[in-house]
């Protein structure tokens, strides 16, 4: 009974930290959504986010205004973003975009650095890292709260994406612009102004996955690469679908976590570092297009 | 260009102009050169390097450049290189340099063609994940078993001396000229692929892969091939820079921060070109340098070596973002195009 309840424990375990994975998903997919773009920079806004926000609080901010002046940062950033890097490589091929937004992580990376030094910070958020006691007494189950939290945050931020997607007129222009951007800025819809919209739902959906990571892992250059990992999660989930990008999160996480404790000794440990990639390619070679992808049609 | 081609002043396809370029480059390298630099400085920290990293480029952008194939795992392949090197030294007894430094190279293909297998089903970003399993794979496996290492606890390991017929080749300048004679080589090689059938099969498939394919080009072998010759380079690469520049082999050193180092050496050198592959690694080794003298000359170290290699990042960001929007075929454009412009002003 204990050895199911250890791995119930592992996999919800997993399932959690899986979600902040998805948050990290959830920006590169707004953005592939609204403009085939594949924002490689979102590792690198997710570490600029959340070292500006801690860099605020440090200044003596308080918390709700650090958040406030951060955000608007990000919406600074996407505004830069659309206009020297976007604009001018319109109708550009999909590999150039990519590596102009490799370009553009590395920017971010080094004046994030620049501008708030590269030491490690920690982030109290007031939640900590420990099981829930309650959780405990009744299912015997030991819960991070920090987990949980994530796990609440990222459904927010899906259901209230999901609605402004659906019932705001922005939202309907987004998915104009996603279907056809050419038909789309023909009747009129502001592509500029939907893509100014997208550039900074992805800062803030950064921000708060900054938050989340580092709350846990501390503020630090690591966060990037803990970014990278939202790949292997947008290839199981499919680039444009924010579902996909959930379950995907979740596949990674539980994945990840199960292996890594059933597997890991009989290799010495430390198999999370590229379990969720082979992963990714096994998905790739059965269904390259993702879970919830669009059918990738190519022709001469 | 056909009348070039068969011109009398021409040798196996090459213009008078190419093969003067190649005399003066020889010339330049393996005797002015080690004549007129004196300085262990230069060649342990700028040429040796240099060569090691623009060798690894060419790799890349065979793979990229080429074959239009976007990877992103040249340090795997390097590590993978750099300790089969190790290996082969250590165990096989008498084993000549060479035949372990191609060996090595081999061994890196193997990697190269089972990574490349995704090729054959996805492109763009889905291949830049698929090829960074192998970055983080073979890093992890080299780290977490110790018989790569040889049981070595400390983590880090001195490379073997380089002895070649009995003759231990261990001064900056030696080493300079071993790893000049396998550059040169594998960029004759290089070239010659990238003019040949090899190379018109590889942009075939890089300029429209589906075209190519019902023109009668195997997707399956081009794009396998492109993978393991791009393996094979870096791994020759890989081992050439442990044993002669790190001088010593840890994992770590062949982190996915040098492939993106290789990366924008390619990007920003030139894509599709072989010379963009030195242009670039020049530049991404020499700048730094540059920035950091600056650093220590005008300002005096007034300025954080902290913030400097920040304000590095953002400079090769920025130029990255500058070269995709104005010149995406790089700086061997740029220089085409500076000579262009005086040999028609002639």
């Amino acid at each position: 009974m204990t050895e199911v309840l250890f791995f119930i424990e592992v996999v919800v375990a997993g399932l959690l930290a899986g979600t902040m994975y998805s948050l990290v998903a959830l920006g590169f997919v707004l953005i592939y959504k609204a403009s085939a773009t594949f924002n490689f920079a979102q590792g690198a806004m997710v570490f600029f986010a959340v070292l500006a926000f801690v860099g605020f609080m440090e200044l003596g901010l308080s918390f709700p205004v650090s958040f406030v002046v951060t955000v608007l940062l990000m919406v600074l950033v996407g505004f830069c973003t659309e206009r020297l890097v976007l604009n001018p490589l319109m109708n550009q091929s999909e590999d150039t975009l990519l590596m102009a937004t490799i370009g553009l992580g590395f920017v971010l990376e080094g004046l994030a650095q620049a501008a708030w030094g590269v030491e490690v910070r920690r982030l109290d958020l007031g939640i900590g890292d420990f099981p829930i006691e309650w959780i405990i007494d009744v299912f015997g189950l030991f819960v991070s709260a920090l987990d949980v939290t994530a796990g609440i945050v990222a459904a927010v931020l899906i259901i209230g994406l999901a609605l402004l997607f659906k019932y705001t007129r922005m939202g309907l222009g987004l998915r104009a612009v996603a279907d056809d951007p050419g038909a789309a800025s023909s009747i009129g819809i502001p592509l500029k102004n939907i893509m100014l919209l997208v550039w900074s739902a992805a800062g803030v959906v950064a921000l708060v996955a900054g938050m989340m990571w580092g709350a846990r892992a501390g503020v630090q250059f690591a966060l990037v690469d803990l970014a990278l990992k939202a790949l292997p999660v947008l290839i199981i989930g499919g680039f444009s679908s924010i579902p996909g990008a959930i379950i995907g999160g979740l596949i990674i996480g539980a994945t990840e976590k199960v292996l890594e404790v059933y597997l890991g000794p009989f290799f010495g440990g430390a198999i999370e570092g590229w379990a969720p990639y082979v992963l990714a390619i096994f998905f790739l070679l059965y269904r390259p297009e993702g879970l919830f992808g669009e059918k990738i049609i190519r022709r001469v | 260009m056909e009348q070039k081609v068969s011109n009398n002043n021409s040798f196996m396809g090459y213009t008078r102009s190419d093969l003067t370029n190649f005399l003066i480059a020889m010339i330049l390298s393996f005797v002015a050169i080690p004549l007129v630099v004196q300085t262990d400085y230069w060649y342990s920290s700028i040429l040796i390097p240099w060569l090691c990293l623009a060798l690894a480029a060419i790799g890349q952008q065979i793979v990229m450049g080429y074959a239009g194939q976007l990877a992103l795992g040249a340090a795997g392949f390097m590590a993978a290189g750099a300790f089969a090197c190790f290996n082969l030294i250590l165990r096989v007894p008498d084993i000549p340099f060479f035949v372990a430094l191609g060996l090595s190279g081999l061994v890196a293909a193997a990697f190269g063609i089972l990574f490349g297998l995704p090729s054959l089903r996805v492109r763009g970003i889905y291949l830049m994940v698929a090829t960074l399993a192998s970055q983080f794979f073979i890093v992890w496996m080299i780290d977490k078993f110790g018989w790569f290492k040889n049981y070595d606890t400390s983590g880090i390991i001195t490379a073997q001396d380089i002895v070649i017929l009995g003759k231990p080749f261990t001064s900056p300048l030696e080493m300079y000229l071993v790893i000049l004679v396998v550059v040169t080589v594998l960029t004759i090689l290089a070239v010659n692929m990238a003019r040949g059938s090899t190379g018109r099969n590889w942009m075939a498939v890089r300029d429209m892969d589906i075209a190519a394919e019902s023109m009668g080009i195997s997707l399956l072998k081009t794009k396998l091939q492109a993978f393991a010759i791009c393996a094979f380079y870096c791994g020759v690469a890989g081992a050439l820079f442990a044993f002669t520049y790190l001088k010593s082999l840890e994992p770590v050193a062949f982190d996915i921060k040098l492939s993106f180092k290789i990366l924008f050496m390619v990007i920003l050198g030139g894509l599709g070109t072989i010379s963009g592959a030195f242009i670039g690694a020049a530049f991404i080794l020499l700048f730094p340098v540059l920035l950091n003298s600056v650093g220590n000359n005008v300002f005096h170290g007034a300025i954080d070596a902290t913030i400097i290699s920040s304000i590095e990042q953002v400079v090769f960001g920025v130029l990255i973002i500058v070269f995709m929007i104005y010149e995406p075929l790089g700086m061997a454009k740029l220089w085409g195009n500076i000579k262009q412009r005086f040999s028609r002003n002639k």
